[in-house]
């Protein structure tokens, strides 16, 4: 199967140190990554904060230029397409943020805000087309009746509302893929499940493909529940394979740490769990990653004079699914 | 009324607050809105009380109402906050300003979500601790406090060589917030409030968080008081789970209790409604429409407008609380008819 968005080898490093005196060091914050999304397919991609899911993310909607390897988009380099192609596949990859306040702009209704892309896009031409048009987008993301929401502005609706809107936004050029990135951590517990859900129906109706990205391995399992999941530290995806298989038979060891360190909303469950003791709490910073492969220095399984040497290649158990560790060697 | 409560984890039912009828208001240019509504609430002697609510609830306001510390434009418009400690009954809403500094930092202590903001970051670890309870009580001598402090902070898993000589910045966000938990228990107080004590902190370092907090509970036998929208959390580590939904307590009870056996259909809809990491084949229900507007409140039962059961007394009426056991509460017009159940896994 060819993706229909594929990531090659991505690197994505930024530039730190401030004045004309400090030394400029690099920070690679996405280190060699490749993923591979299909049609109407989901993949989630989870990981803790910093590292490099984000940045993985805009990377992949073309929001940042890798610095190293290429996005490639139905087989083609979008950082190789003339200017009416990279247009192109702007509109094709929309992004989800994490805030909904933060992503709407206060000003203006969400008509206005609705409009726009649009417009931009000549997908109407009219103001009484966008009307017509807006308010189906309304009635697709589940705002009913749409009069009571075309004019309002965001302060006025709920973070589900809002987050509606956001989605409404993303798809209302028709995209292929979305990435959508903690689109539901910002909003409350109670308003999460529809919007998951109507992210999904919309996924059957047009065919919409989703990088998912959270923290919350839950709502990634949730989500992705047909589809695939990768685990990322530290800018590089450990492990990758089917959702179910991941979640509920983890490979990697730093899979193995994060699953049984989540509490769980069970009690008994939750208090039986037993947690897998790291040899280092702490997290390396992005300006001091470790040799080898990333997670040694906290790993319970390291291999001295072998983990902490060169990265670990992928191993793969089968087909769709692999592991960065040396454990694996020879497996599968 | 006669009180008789029981909870499973503990043996003692000495209570060391008591709420009652509390009401907090915020004045917004909307009108009058009503955060805290009545709210009635013992608080044990050890144990951890976890209050849980999404935004708007009034969570946070009742935590902050706790200690009398409601910024303005809120205020306490009734009720009574009163302390049980030392064979004294103290209101805190009756106490002259200038002793409910003294009062709180000797007898409750509140952690905040926002560790990093919450240090002062000019100045190091150890003169932060050291001016805390340098403040308090003039007579300490630097090497009392300097053994207390390093005791504390191994009570929170810190490296005292490490941690003292450091600037609030260069501590990572969860040694920070360790930081935070030590600081805090500086004057040995007989409650800790923690709201949202995790959120913003990394999934192992939450871990690590949680795994202190036990041990304190453990090691110091303090009540605790959680105030979180995480019902991981409350799972992992509450005894008793107080749940609220627009200003009001709806549902009261035991940890299992709340989680397995919730006879408030907002409780049963939140279990239905969150995802779960490992089970297999589960069935979730979103929970329709959307949080109360605070500013103008539907009549009758807040929930009614989300709730599959509502009738028509729960449009008209605003149920009130009642006990079905000495210790589960629940406030719903329903509860007798419906039978709520939610496996355990």
């Amino acid at each position: 199967m060819t993706g229909l968005l594929e990531l090659m080898d991505v690197s994505v490093a930024y530039q730190v140190g401030r004045g004309i005196l400090s030394t400029k060091k690099v920070v690679k914050a996405v280190d060699r990554v490749n993923l591979e999304l299909g049609e109407a397919q989901t993949l989630a991609l989870v990981g803790e904060s910093g590292c490099g899911k984000t940045t993985t993310g805009k990377a992949a909607a073309g929001l940042i230029k890798p610095t190293e390897g290429s996005v490639l988009f139905r087989g083609r380099d979008v950082w190789k397409l003339d200017r009416s192609e990279f247009r192109e596949f702007r509109r094709s990859v929309q992004i989800i943020h994490q805030d909904p306040f933060a992503s709407l702009n206060s000003m203006l209704t969400i008509y206005k805000t609705l409009s726009a892309p649009l417009f931009q896009y000549k997908i109407v031409s009219s103001k009484n087309e966008a009307v017509e048009h807006i308010s189906k987008l309304l009635e697709t993301v589940g705002l009913v009746p749409p009069e009571e929401f075309i004019f309002k502005y965001p302060h006025q609706l709920s973070g589900g509302q809002r987050q509606r809107v956001v989605v409404a936004r993303a798809i209302s050029i028709n995209p292929k893929v979305i990435v959508a990135d903690e689109p539901v951590s910002m909003i409350d517990v109670s308003l999460r499940l529809q919007v998951l859900r109507l992210m999904k129906d919309l996924q059957h109706k047009m065919g919409i493909s989703y990088l998912f990205i959270t923290h919350d391995l839950a709502t990634g399992r949730y989500f992705a529940s047909d589809g695939y999941t990768a685990v990322m530290y530290l800018g590089s995806i450990v492990e990758y394979g089917p959702t179910n298989s991941v979640i509920l038979d983890p490979q990697h060891p730093y899979t193995k740490v994060l699953l049984s360190a989540i509490p769980e909303p069970d009690p008994e469950r939750t208090r039986k769990k037993k947690v897998m003791q790291l040899r280092s709490l702490d997290v390396p910073s992005l300006l001091n990653i470790p040799p080898g492969c990333k997670f040694h220095p906290r790993c319970p399984f390291f291999i001295e004079g072998k983990c902490d040497k060169q990265p670990p290649p992928r191993y793969y158990l089968d087909d769709h699914r692999w592991v960065a560790c040396y454990l694996y060697e020879g497996v599968g | 009324m006669i009180e008789l409560e029981t909870k499973g984890t503990l043996t003692v039912n000495e209570p060391v607050i008591s709420i009652d009828n509390l009401t907090v208001e915020y004045v917004s240019p909307r009108g009058v809105i009503k955060a805290v509504r009545g709210v009635s609430l013992k608080v044990y002697r050890g144990e951890t009380l976890f209050i849980v609510g999404e935004s708007g609830s009034g969570k946070s306001t009742l935590g902050l109402a706790m200690l009398n510390i409601v910024p303005r434009p809120g205020r306490i418009a009734g009720g009574s906050i009163t302390y049980h400690i030392d064979g004294r009954n103290v209101n805190i809403l009756d106490l002259p300003l200038e002793d409910q500094r003294a009062f709180r930092w000797k007898n409750v202590a509140m952690v905040f979500q926002s560790a990093l903001n919450s240090l002062n970051p000019v100045l190091r670890i150890w003169d932060q601790m050291y001016d805390t309870i340098e403040s308090h009580d003039k007579h300490i001598s630097r090497e009392e406090v300097y053994e207390k402090v390093r005791r504390l902070l191994y009570l929170v898993r810190l490296d005292p060589d490490r941690v003292l000589k450091a600037y609030p910045h260069q501590l990572s966000g969860g040694m920070r917030q360790r930081v935070m938990i030590a600081l805090a228990l500086l004057l040995d107080p007989k409650v800790l409030i923690l709201d949202e004590p995790t959120t913003a902190l990394d999934l192992l370092t939450q871990k690590s968080i949680m795994e202190v907090l036990k041990n304190i509970k453990k090691e110091l036998g303090l009540t605790m008081i959680f105030i979180t929208h995480d019902l991981s959390l409350a799972a992992e580590l509450a005894d008793r789970v107080a749940v609220m939904y627009a200003g009001k307590l709806v549902e009261l009870g035991d940890v299992y209790d709340i989680f397995y056996r919730p006879r408030h259909p907002y409780t049963f809809a939140l279990m239905k409604t969150v995802p779960k990491l490992t089970s297999i084949d589960e069935e979730l229900y979103p929970i329709p429409g959307s949080p109360p507007d605070m500013a103008n409140l539907p009549p009758g039962c807040k929930f009614h407008p989300r709730c599959p059961y509502a009738t028509r007394a729960c449009s008209d009426v605003e149920p009130s609380e009642e006990w079905l056991t000495p210790s589960h509460l629940v406030a719903c017009h329903r509860h007798r008819d419906l039978s709520l159940r939610v496996e355990a896994r």
